[in-house]
């Protein structure tokens, strides 16, 4: 329980680390991307290729062990859902959200503590809208 | 022809991110996908979340957390710049919500564990995702004449 704890936090700086690297923990940044048709910076683009290399070799390595982890344990893969309008529609309507603010969860989290306050209402909002679908869900 | 700086860091901050969800697959055996770590943490969905997994998904947000705070031991304190319009902060925000929750995943989860996965549902996610969130800034920036 205990390595579980600091595997997740070491994880969780490290993810932090390569935000901030990488500069994606700046809205500004990830908007440049998406601005196909302005002077468009392709650097998310090599991040996402970047985090690729050290995944698939994990991938491959989990796959090998037999959907285990190096400890023996069972990993827990994402359920193989079909592709239907639930996630469609949800990542359409995730996009105009990243769209017109330049945050996603993990930047919008490890950018709250720069003492930004749209930042903190970022991050309240979205708790709101993931609380708001649960809700509407079980109804 | 010189690789801008921008790049290269994004490359480099892009492994370290890579690291990151490896390290979490390899040892504790799960997925890097923050909306759902942060979904896990969040009313209603943490009364049914286990207690371990509630306190390992809390350690992996108080990293998150710290390290840009931390970073200005190490280097320059990072800087960003976000809009201040409260409006679109908010409506922003609660999309980004609904969105990752009901199509299971963001940036973290679809593109970096689900397409090294190979996992073609991912892929889509992806794909749209990136496609309504172009469309979005276009629109934002140079107005509906831009998209024609």
């Amino acid at each position: 329980m205990m390595r579980s704890i600091l595997v997740s936090c070491l994880s969780g700086l490290l993810f932090g680390a390569g935000l901030v690297v990488s500069d994606m923990i700046n809205p500004a940044r990830v908007l440049a991307f998406l601005d196909v048709l302005g002077a468009w910076d392709p650097t998310l683009g090599f991040v996402m290729v970047g985090a690729l290399f050290p995944m698939s070799i994990a991938w491959a390595l989990v796959r090998r062990l037999g959907r285990r982890t190096i400890m023996g344990d069972t990993v827990i893969i994402p359920k193989g859902t079909p592709i239907d309008r639930k996630l469609i529609g949800g990542a359409a309507i995730f996009g105009v959200g990243w769209g017109l603010v330049g945050l996603c969860p993990g930047p919008a989290l490890a950018a709250l503590g720069l003492g930004e306050p749209s930042v903190w209402l970022f991050v309240a909002a979205m708790l709101m809208g993931i609380a708001a679908r649960k809700v509407f869900a079980r109804m | 022809m010189e690789i801008p700086d921008a790049w290269m860091n994004g490359l480099n901050g892009g492994v370290i991110i890579g690291v990151a969800a490896a390290l979490l697959l390899l040892v504790n055996g799960r997925i890097a996908g923050i909306s759902g770590i942060v979904s896990r943490l969040t009313p209603p969905e943490v009364f049914v979340t286990p207690r371990a997994t509630r306190l390992t998904s809390l350690a992996f947000i108080v990293g998150l957390v710290s390290m840009p705070v931390l970073w200005k031991y190490i280097s320059d304190a990072p800087q960003i710049s976000v809009t201040d319009d409260l409006v679109t902060v908010i409506f922003g925000g609660f999309l980004v919500g609904i969105g990752t929750s009901l199509g299971n995943g963001c940036t973290s989860g679809h593109g970096v564990c689900g397409l090294s996965r190979g996992s073609l549902r991912s892929a889509v996610a992806v794909g749209v995702f990136i496609a309504t969130a172009a469309i979005t800034v276009t629109v934002m920036r140079h107005g509906l004449s831009g998209m024609l």
